[in-house]
């Protein structure tokens, strides 16, 4: 378990929190946030590497916040491996062994079967130098885990990776974390991985935390326009409440929900329907005209604007091409009241 | 229809760029044996390495091979070449152990002056070499506290072995943890961070980490001080004219007998040094190799 109560750290031109955050025992927690929101302060902070300015942070129930990081009992893997070149494989993952009285066999019994689980035993006695991307992560995990920490902390260890490896670190985790039953709090700014592997996730912005809850829930449902923003709404458009019923600006869109407070519409790009405009079909939606199609090779991106907006859309290219949906040609855009969401801020 | 036309223009793009391409490698190529800036500036460096080499061939290639083996049986000779080693590696051991811990400190800590305190250390590379010895003198002597706490412990400076020993060490300093600060700045700090994880203290973590990583560096930054060192001889003459080292002797041979008597002197000192550059590029050379 890992909990962080009004954690501040001031660094020149930096200042992370207050930030409060808690990390079950037993969860997958992932901490996400754009390059330089402070996902990596927060982590280094629960390791003991910087110093706090305020705040606390307990590991485990006990209170580690001016306990060294040796005296901790959090393991670390970065996004890089961190191994050290001049040890080989085996000496890497035993590191850490005589500072946990792991010379015994105890500590000798856990490497054998992570190096097991790990498929790491016909690289024991190579050198790290010579190890593929996979092979590093799967070498520093092991020895992050070799000394049993109360906690595992993971730095974007996936960011690095080739897309092959990546899917295959992905599945090690989640196997690793179901067998283990470790804490692990990981920090990455990608939200795929968070999807895949997280309980919960943090949103962290500007080192402040936007929104904390389940990954499902922070992707349909976010709560601010900088989350809606990262979890890839597109459409963030400005809204109105007018005798009960909310008006996104320029389009005209009624919809029968909202209150006062809400101020932003959210909508995600997938959610948008095109339409071809044909004589037979009729009036069936919003029209608008396509300003621009981006093929990304499965997926294409649409922009279409409609009464002064642009709304982003997204759509199969073969459907693109079955509709014969053209750059500048006239759509009807189709959005379900219930897919839009509202947010206040 | 739109999938035709992308194809079609995806072809054309194809087939236009890539012939492109092929002239844009090739023409650099031709090019560059007409380029006269190349050759100027081949020229030039021609120009350096004369101006290196010639007077130091020159003066390896004057004495006469018996002249060479009488200086080395000079016992005055030998005396003050292995002083001028002794000296200069002794000053390199003091360098290692005091400097290392700062050159440790300016690679991983930011800390208010850390500018103002690598400006203080480059000083020795700046001042003129005298003004070294002078001040060195200044503060050892009776009129200075530090020297009447030092001639009370029977520490003397001024023509003592103790003297050139300080003095080469001050102007050696600066090469050692210069080196030894560029060689644990290429450490990423994230080894230690992580052997802390593990475990290990912080000295436990320098020495099974980040010595064995940066030893290399260290070497190099002993043998630049012990290079540097053997070379001085503006301070050294002002603190200790006697006992002699090499370069205080070939002056005085030079001024006394003239050219030809400095010459032998001269030349087994420089024997010494490319003995010096050679494990230094020894050193140097095998991290690039593993890479």
């Amino acid at each position: 378990m890992i909990r962080i109560e009004q954690l501040s750290v001031r660094l020149p031109g930096f200042s992370l929190g207050p930030v409060d955050l808690c990390v079950e025992e037993g969860e997958f927690f992932c901490l996400l946030g754009p390059t330089g929101s402070g996902k990596t302060l927060i982590l280094e902070s629960v390791v003991g590497l910087v110093r706090v300015s305020h705040g606390r942070i307990m590991v485990s129930e006990r209170d580690v916040t001016g306990l060294p990081p040796e005296r901790r009992g959090v393991g670390i893997v970065y996004q890089d491996c961190a191994l050290f070149p001049h040890l080989s494989v085996e000496k890497n993952i035993h590191y850490g062994l005589r500072y946990h009285n792991g010379v015994n066999s105890d500590g000798h019994d856990r490497c054998r079967h992570l190096v097991d689980s790990l498929g790491l035993a016909r690289l024991l006695n190579r050198s790290v130098t010579t190890l593929s991307g996979g092979e590093k992560q799967r070498v520093a995990l092991a020895r992050a885990l070799a000394t049993a920490p109360s906690v595992l902390l993971l730095d974007e260890p996936l960011a690095a990776l080739d897309p092959c490896f990546r899917e295959e670190i992905r599945d090690l985790f989640r196997s690793l974390h179901r067998e283990t039953g470790i804490t692990v709090l990981m920090v990455t700014h990608d939200f795929t991985d968070a999807h895949t592997l997280a309980q919960r996730v943090a949103i962290l912005h500007d080192g402040h935390i936007e929104q904390t809850g389940s990954a499902e829930t922070v992707f349909r449902k976010p709560a601010t326009t900088f989350v809606a923003d990262f979890v890839g709404m597109q459409n963030v458009l400005p809204a109105r409440v007018e005798s009960g019923i909310l008006i996104v600006d320029g389009l005209n869109l009624a919809l029968p929900t909202g209150n006062g407070h809400h101020r932003f519409a959210a909508i995600r790009p997938e959610h948008v329907h095109i339409l071809p405009k044909s004589n037979d079909t009729g009036e069936e939606g919003i029209p608008g005209r396509i300003r621009s199609i981006v093929n990304q090779g499965l997926f294409a991106e649409l922009a279409v604007e409609t009464c002064g907006v642009t709304i982003k859309a997204v759509m199969l290219t073969s459907s693109l091409m079955e509709k014969g949906l053209r750059q500048g040609g006239q759509v009807f855009l189709c959005i379900d009241p219930a897919d839009v969401h509202l947010i206040q801020r | 229809m739109p999938c035709p036309e992308s194809s079609a223009s995806g072809w054309r793009s194809v087939s236009n760029t890539a012939p492109s391409a092929v002239l844009s490698d090739s023409r650099p190529r031709r090019q560059r044996g007409r380029d006269p800036f190349l050759w100027l500036a081949v020229a030039s460096s021609a120009v350096i390495v004369a101006f290196i080499l010639v007077p130091l061939v020159e003066m390896m290639t004057q004495p006469t091979l018996v002249s060479l083996k009488e200086t080395l049986m000079d016992r005055d000779v030998v005396r003050s070449i292995r002083l001028s080693i002794v000296t200069s590696s002794s000053a390199a051991l003091i360098a290692l152990v005091f400097g290392t811990p700062l050159a440790y400190l300016l690679a991983r800590r930011q800390f208010p002056g850390k500018k103002i305190l690598e400006s203080v250390i480059d000083l020795p590379i700046m001042i003129p070499h005298p003004v070294v010895g002078i001040a060195l003198l200044s503060i050892a002597g009776r009129n200075h506290p530090i020297g009447r706490v030092m001639q009370s412990v029977g520490i003397e400076v001024m023509g003592t072995v103790t003297g050139l020993i300080a003095v080469l060490t001050f102007v050696g300093l600066p090469f050692y943890i210069n080196t030894v600060k560029a060689g644990f700045e290429e450490i990423s700090p994230r080894l230690e961070h992580v052997s802390r994880s593990l475990g290990a203290s912080a000295g436990g973590t320098f020495f099974r980490v980040t010595l064995p990583l940066a030893w290399r560096h260290m070497v190099v930054g002993a043998i630049m001080c012990t290079a540097r060192a053997v070379s001085e001889f503006g301070a050294v003459v002002i603190v200790a004219y006697h006992p002699m080292t090499a370069p205080v002797m070939i002056y005085e041979r030079f001024t006394a007998y003239g050219l030809k008597y400095s010459q032998p002197v001269a030349v087994w000192l420089i024997l010494v040094c490319l003995v010096l550059f050679l494990l230094l590029r020894i050193f140097s050379l095998k991290p690039k190799a593993a890479s």
